[in-house]
């Protein structure tokens, strides 16, 4: 058997627009296979397809050698093929055990299945106790759970769907051990990713698809990231660089900021402290779910702080609310795009009116220019290259990139003094990534300065000058990157160094 | 297998299509409805008493008309509050209270002739449903005290206070004891726009308020803040907009509007403050509302259309001795499919083929 899977000019259409078109791909037995593409280039679909969840229009698979057309998961999982989804399927308050019991198709009462769970967990590496209630776990012990499940069926294929996502650099690194050494046991991986770095370190095949078409089938070690990352979005990325960093005086800053969560499962907030400076990017990196949301509650002003705890060009401003804060050009990004930086159910030209200022020829005194609004929102769409049919399009309907673009947009064209930004390419593909990066740089040297939250480790190091740690509601001081920075950020992260 | 698939953009077509699909489906029921029961009655003859005989009558006109005023000013009220996500259920107490007061202006100043008289009985009407509404919004704020209770509650207060004051300090003293007021006198009553019905100007100032109540909605930010409150509350802080000033606000309108439409009822179809003043037009004014998508214009024609269903399901009850019910039958039929038909325009039907799932 020269292949575990070969996959021969599959085409799947909805409507008129080809997901997949004539896409062939081998997965070699016992190799690591990224597959990658950006949001919409088929990836999806594809997989789909493998796992027997969507049948194509034409082409054939063949697994093993031999012909396969799975009708269902179901059939999928009996020849050998598993799959660990973005979003787990786990049940909170069940135990480990019995999570992965009821994902079986089928269940022998007598197996004995803790002592199964630890014979896999000391295999592979996957530490986790099965008596343990999965709502008590982090994200990286769900995902082993998820991994440990899929190995009681004993694949010959695994499918990873974006599986570093929510990992910290700590837990990606076990993570990789674990895929190497269930590759070295003979289970193919097909490793879905837009992270490449990740791709070039443990995939030896990759196959790069683009809307909907492959492009190449490859070794993604023969390629830099710069290259694999043209050859996913099909043109030339920008570099990114800050062409001058000169910081001025300081122009924002937290002082002992404390909050107690209202919410059983928020974060409490200890003593958080941190001063930017004109013109520079500072970071606040960290695994969700550590506080980012409820210290940008503070930042907005949707939730009131001491009056003195937030200081920005010399004014108290803890007690203003959001719309008081922009009045002195301070801008907001936040996380959520539908629902929180935008309403779902109308359209970008109203929910351009979200951030606005107190007078301008948006409105005056209360009564709304819908002219202008819509004329400024369509210079939006033009400058961040938003893909939409008009101004009055509903932001539910765009894609994640596209509205992330409009709502970085929205507050850029404010020309903030400062602009705080939580997780600003969350979900987003790569060539919109690198739009919104140039935007932010160009924007730090104009000499504004930004604050960015986010989860993408990348992201932060390759924005930011200063940077802090955010762990179970405590900020670390700014890490010193001089020496071994990244081992630093990443014992903060998990919280095991405290500063 | 059928699914609904979102549309990119509402349908243009289907935002005037759905309501006559609406009224179709209605009829269509209302036909297998009437065929089951009646046994010796024409479906068609009871139809005609029903839907047509209302709309070439000039005296069934006028009444049609004169019950879709309140309808139309409770409603608009209303629309505003369930526009922000605030549930003001008690529109009927606010009526009341608003009748009450109101009322109590114009006994006060009984047989004193004024042109600012019924200008200050509306005010203080006004102020009586705004207080009436307000205490649900102050309990709301300060004590996140369910609003949809307060309300619902308060209009059974109402009832029993208007009923107390009827008993007591407003009751007719020449009336014979009857538990009514005064009949008010002249230049305390609304002007009949109509001469020989009960139409009076009462139409025109919830027509007008229609207009300004869809300008304010559309050209103003607090009918954006409203609309984002209701539908996104955390984008709504996001914009800095305070939402426990719009919980006031919506509550306030609400009930300001519904005072004054209970006034308009008792100085003008009515005459004097009867134990009759609540006739559920609170409540009823939360399917006009609905009906119109809490659009203020089209709340203009929901209310035409339920007025509709009251006299010509009176005619029904007097013609044919069919129970009162039939009202509430076609009032619940219609918001029923309006709701339903209004799915089609965010989404569009597909037809698809099934997948086999095995597990």
């Amino acid at each position: 058997m020269k292949y575990q899977l070969e996959i021969q000019n599959i085409t799947k259409s909805y409507g008129n627009l080809k997901a997949n078109d004539e896409i062939s791909l081998n997965i070699k037995p016992a190799s690591i296979h990224a597959l990658l593409g950006e949001n919409g280039a088929g990836k999806s679909t594809l997989v789909k397809v493998i796992y027997g969840s969507l049948q194509p229009d034409s082409g054939q698979m063949q697994w093993c050698g031999e012909g396969y057309s799975p009708k269902s998961p179901f059939d999928a999982r009996e020849q050998g093929i598993a799959m660990v989804f973005q979003h787990f399927s786990l049940f909170d308050s069940l135990t480990v055990a019995e999570n992965i019991i009821l994902g079986l198709d089928d269940i022998s009462l007598d197996t004995d299945f803790t002592e199964q769970i630890t014979k896999y967990s000391k295999q592979y590496g996957l530490d986790i106790n099965p008596q343990q209630v999965v709502g008590d776990l982090s994200v990286g012990a769900r995902q082993r759970v998820e991994i440990i499940r899929c190995l009681m069926q004993n694949p010959k294929l695994l499918i990873m769907d974006e599986p570093t996502s929510v990992l910290t650099p700590q837990e990606v690194t076990d993570l990789f051990i674990t895929l190497r050494k269930l590759a070295e046991d003979g289970c193919a991986i097909l490793y879905i990713s837009h992270k490449l770095e990740e791709v070039r370190q443990i995939c030896t095949q990759a196959t790069i698809l683009r809307g909907g078409k492959l492009v190449q089938n490859c070794n993604p070690q023969d390629y830099n990231k710069q290259e694999l990352a043209e050859m996913m979005i099909g043109k030339k990325l920008i570099q990114l660089a800050r062409s001058n960093i000169t910081t001025g005086q300081d122009i924002f800053s937290i002082n002992n900021l404390g909050r107690k969560s209202e919410d059983i499962f928020g974060v409490d907030l200890h003593d958080i402290s941190l001063t930017i400076k004109k013109g520079s990017i500072v970071g606040i990196a960290g695994v969700a779910g550590n506080g980012q949301d409820e210290l940008m509650e503070l930042l907005i002003g949707e939730v009131e702080a001491p009056a003195e705890s937030l200081v920005f060009k010399d004014e108290d401003i803890g007690r203003l609310n959001s719309h008081q804060r922009r009045q002195l050009s301070m801008f907001f990004i936040p996380e959520e795009r539908l629902g929180h930086g935008a309403v779902p159910d109308m359209g970008l030209h109203e929910n351009m009116l979200l951030s606005r200022p107190q007078q301008s020829e948006m409105t005056n005194y209360g009564v709304i220019n819908w002219q202008n609004v819509e004329k400024l929102t369509q210079q939006v769409i033009d400058d961040f290259k938003v893909q939409t049919q008009s101004s009055k399009m509903l932001a539910k309907s765009l894609s994640g990139g596209n509205l992330q673009k409009f709502m970085v947009g929205r507050e850029l064209i404010q020309n903030p003094e400062l602009l705080i930004v939580s997780q600003p390419t969350w979900g987003v593909d790569a060539g919109s990534e690198n739009n919104i990066h140039q935007s932010l740089i160009a924007l730090a040297d104009q000499g504004s300065a930004i604050l960015i939250i986010s989860q993408d480790l990348d992201e932060i190091l390759t924005l930011c000058e200063q940077i802090h740690v955010l762990s179970e509601g405590s900020l670390s001081a700014a890490v010193d990157m001089k020496d071994n920075g990244l081992a630093k950020i990443s014992n903060l992260m998990v919280g095991s160094e405290k500063q | 297998m059928i699914r609904l698939i979102p549309r990119a953009q509402p349908s243009k077509a289907m935002i005037f299509l759905s309501p006559l699909l609406a009224l179709t489906l209605t009829a269509v029921t209302a036909f297998f409805i009437f065929a089951f029961i009646l046994t010796d009655i024409k479906v068609s003859s009871v139809f005609y008493t029903l839907f047509v005989e209302p709309l070439i009558d000039t005296y069934y006109i006028s009444e049609l008309l004169v019950k879709a005023a309140p309808l139309i000013m409770i409603a608009l009220g209303l629309s505003i509050g369930f526009r922000a996500g605030v549930w003001n259920i008690g529109a009927e107490g606010q009526y009341v209270i608003g009748g009450i007061t109101g009322g109590a202006v114009g006994l006060y100043f009984y047989n004193v002739e004024g042109f600012w008289l019924i200008p200050l009985m509306s005010l203080a009407a006004i102020l009586g449903g705004m207080f009436y509404a307000g205490i649900a919004a102050f309990l709301k704020n300060k004590y996140q005290v369910n609003e949809i209770l307060v309300t619902l509650m308060l209009t059974y207060v109402a009832v029993l206070f208007l009923s107390a004051m009827l008993q007591g300090p407003m009751r007719n003293p020449s009336g014979f004891n009857f538990p009514e007021s005064r009949p008010f006198h002249d230049g305390a009553l609304l002007p009949i726009i109509w001469q020989g019905t009960r139409l009076n100007v009462g139409l025109i100032i919830a027509v007008i308020l229609s207009f300004v109540t869809w300008l304010g909605i559309k050209k103003h930010l607090s009918g954006l803040q409203i609309k984002i409150t209701g539908s996104a509350p955390r984008a709504a802080k996001f914009a800095g907009f305070d939402d426990k000033k719009t919980i006031w606000f919506a509550l306030l309108i609400s009930g300001g509007v519904a005072g004054l439409a209970g006034l308009f009822e008792v100085i003008g179809p009515a005459g004097q403050i009867t134990p009759g003043l609540p006739q559920f037009y609170g409540f009823t004014a939360i399917i006009v509302a609905f009906m119109s998508r809490l659009h203020p214009i089209a709340i203009i024609f929901s209310a035409l259309l339920i007025a509709l269903t009251y006299i010509g399901g009176e005619n029904v009850q007097i013609y044919f001795n069919l129970p009162s019910s039939i009202t509430n039958i076609f009032q619940g039929m219609l918001l029923f499919y309006f709701l339903a038909c209004d799915v089609l325009i965010q989404y569009k039907i597909v037809f698809i083929k099934t997948i086999r799932q095995k597990l």
